[in-house]
């Protein structure tokens, strides 16, 4: 139900627009500004962005945070997958319901209760059974799997409703095993699903504050705890600069993402006519 | 098949009891591994950790390491003597600045999730009444801050609010005001963060509900002689309810608990239960009053996350 826009509705869209883009526009200007004090402005500079890269303790958080997130988005690929494929294909089976509550449950559940409960599992657990010995990058891609996880198995339960059974039963009834069908058939339909999965699994890990805050240890800074650190004082044209590299990075990445994707459903598209003129 | 024996044949050349053991193992059991993984990880590092945080809510302040006192202890004589200390529970509703906290997260993500839907509603509905490639253009628009860091748009916001920032040094140039007006570090601040950080979360289920509506209900209204106004609220907003519901309980239910903006927007002026319970762990160490204030919380959110499970539940086509 498109084509029809009120002017009312038209000047909504411009107002949101303008609503969610000029803060971003406006941190983004300041990180040239040369002057210290971010709202003095003092003249177009790269000054923060030469200060901001020698800096050896943002490069160390850079990294942290870097290697959390490809191996939490990577165990949460796995187990969403498995966790979405368990509720939509699986049908009825013990303990769907308790599974169903707990796969939801971390998607809106308060950042400080995740975290508190966490920490104290791992506190517990370190005097119970002394593992894990330290806090800092396994506490936290731990903790960063477990709500990631859910975000992944949303998505593809998603996708699995929406792509049907029709395939999966053709190669049941031609003779497939149901383990072979999972693996020549599910997955590989599944694989876009998948993708969006771990580069949404992947961000939540970057964006994340609290839950790291919690359950880090002493040294242990991801890029969102020395950013926080750091503006907790007061505005830092330092920052504003490493917003505007990261902002940089997401829009270029996401663009990039979002063409791949539609390039590649434009070809599915495509080969599925011309499979449909060759049958014809 | 004939591929599959073939496989068969060539594992049984290398070692045939064992990987024809292990390959019968995957056929017959797969199923319940991928049941089993995330279910036991869920388990453990989900569901365990409420039972834990609920146990030492009921335990005493210690000055010792972990600073609280046992649930079971044994004592000379072998016998189990289990102590619940109720106190933590008695110390938050007793006192003032607990509950005034509360009630004052909860009027503040009640509001802002009005606010949210006040801008957010007509954001979604001209976003599906748009043409398919303005829609999409417009969709990333609206996904794309999301990618961004969060933090970081809380900050651009501390440029924008505060005394010498940005608003008052252009008010000031245009001469509307002579001197700044504080709007950093006050509850106004606290409105503008949430709204801002959760409009996507508000906008992109009301889309999605929107998208499905039968454009053709309204045409029939309009032949029928009803005015848009009238339209919109007997049959578009009625139809809406699920993605208001939605879009509202994914706003409301973070917010409540929200920790970094009414610490970085409001300063030590607003009070949130989030930020309390962050400061009672952290600077006072007081684990079993940061813990009963965890369980207060979670016990004033079961009911809304209840109600988003369901529709989203209803919403995957899963249950």
């Amino acid at each position: 139900m498109y084509g029809s826009r009120s002017r009312f509705l038209t000047i909504m869209l411009w107002l949101g627009m303008a609503f969610l883009y000029i803060p971003m526009i406006l941190l983004v200007i300041y990180s040239f500004n040369y002057s210290k004090i971010v709202p003095v402005w003092g003249g177009w500079s790269l000054r923060w962005y030469i200060h901001l890269f020698q800096s050896e303790e943002v490069w160390n958080a850079v990294i942290l945070s870097l290697q959390i997130g490809v191996v939490n988005a990577t165990f949460a690929v796995l187990l969403g997958t498995l966790a979405g494929l368990a509720m939509v294909r699986f049908g009825q089976f013990r303990g769907r319901t308790l599974f169903g509550g707990m796969l939801v449950a971390p998607l809106v559940m308060p950042e400080v209760i995740t975290g508190l409960s966490l920490l104290l599992l791992f506190i517990t657990m370190k005097d119970l059974i002394g593992w894990p010995a330290d806090r800092g990058f396994t506490t936290i891609t731990i903790a960063h799997i477990t709500f990631s996880m859910a975000y992944v198995a949303v998505i593809i339960q998603s996708r699995l409703t929406g792509m049907g059974e029709d395939l999966e039963e053709a190669a049941l009834d031609l003779g497939a095993k149901p383990f072979r069908v999972l693996k020549d058939i599910t997955l590989p339909r599944l694989a876009p699903g998948m993708i969006s999965g771990w580069l949404l699994a992947f961000t939540l890990s970057l964006d994340d504050l609290v839950i790291a805050s919690f359950v880090t240890g002493p040294g242990a800074n991801t890029l969102p705890i020395l950013i926080y650190a750091r503006i907790r004082l007061g505005l830092r044209p330092d920052i504003n600069a490493l917003a505007t590299i990261i902002i940089l990075v997401v829009a270029v990445g996401v663009a990039a993402a979002a063409i791949i994707m539609h390039r590649h459903q434009k070809r599915i598209a495509q080969e599925q006519q011309m499979a449909a003129a060759e049958t014809a | 098949m004939s591929e599959n024996t073939a496989m068969e044949e060539r594992a049984a050349i290398f070692d045939k009891a064992m990987l024809g053991k292990l390959a019968d193992w995957a056929q017959s059991s797969w199923r319940t591994i991928v049941v089993v993984l995330p279910y036991a990880w869920l388990l453990i590092f989900f569901l365990a950790p409420f039972f834990i945080v609920a146990k030492i809510s009921l335990a005493e302040l210690l000055i010792a390491s972990p600073p609280f006192s046992r649930m079971i202890e044994w004592t000379d004589s072998g016998i189990m003597t289990i102590r619940l200390v109720f106190d933590n529970f008695a110390y938050i509703f007793e006192d003032d600045l607990y509950m005034s906290t509360y009630l004052n997260s909860l009027k503040i993500s009640t509001i802002s999730t009005f606010l949210c839907l006040l801008i957010g509603y007509p954001i979604a509905y001209g976003i599906v009444r748009s043409g398919p490639v303005a829609k999409n253009l417009l969709l990333f628009a609206i996904i794309l801050p999301f990618w961004t860091s969060f933090l970081l748009r809380v900050y651009a916001w501390m440029g924008l609010l505060a005394d010498q920032g940005t608003i008052n040094n252009l008010l000031i140039s245009l001469g509307l005001i002579d001197e700044p007006i504080r709007m950093l570090y006050t509850e106004f601040a606290v409105y503008v963060g949430i709204v801002y950080t959760y409009m996507p979360f508000m906008i992109l289920p009301l889309y999605a509900n929107m998208e499905k509506l039968d454009g053709s209900l309204n045409e029939a209204a309009a032949d029928l002689g009803s005015k848009p106004t009238n339209t919109f609220f007997t049959i578009t907003l009625p139809l809406t309810t699920p993605g208001i519901i939605a879009g509202g309980l994914l706003v409301f239910i973070p917010a409540t608990g929200e920790y970094v903006i009414p610490d970085l927007l409001g300063g030590g002026n607003v009070l949130m239960i989030g930020r309390l319970l962050y400061d009672e762990f952290h600077r006072n160490f007081d684990w079993p009053v940061a813990s009963a204030v965890a369980i207060v919380l979670l016990i004033l959110l079961v009911l809304p996350m209840t109600i988003y499970q369901y529709y989203q539940g209803k919403s995957t086509g899963g249950a």
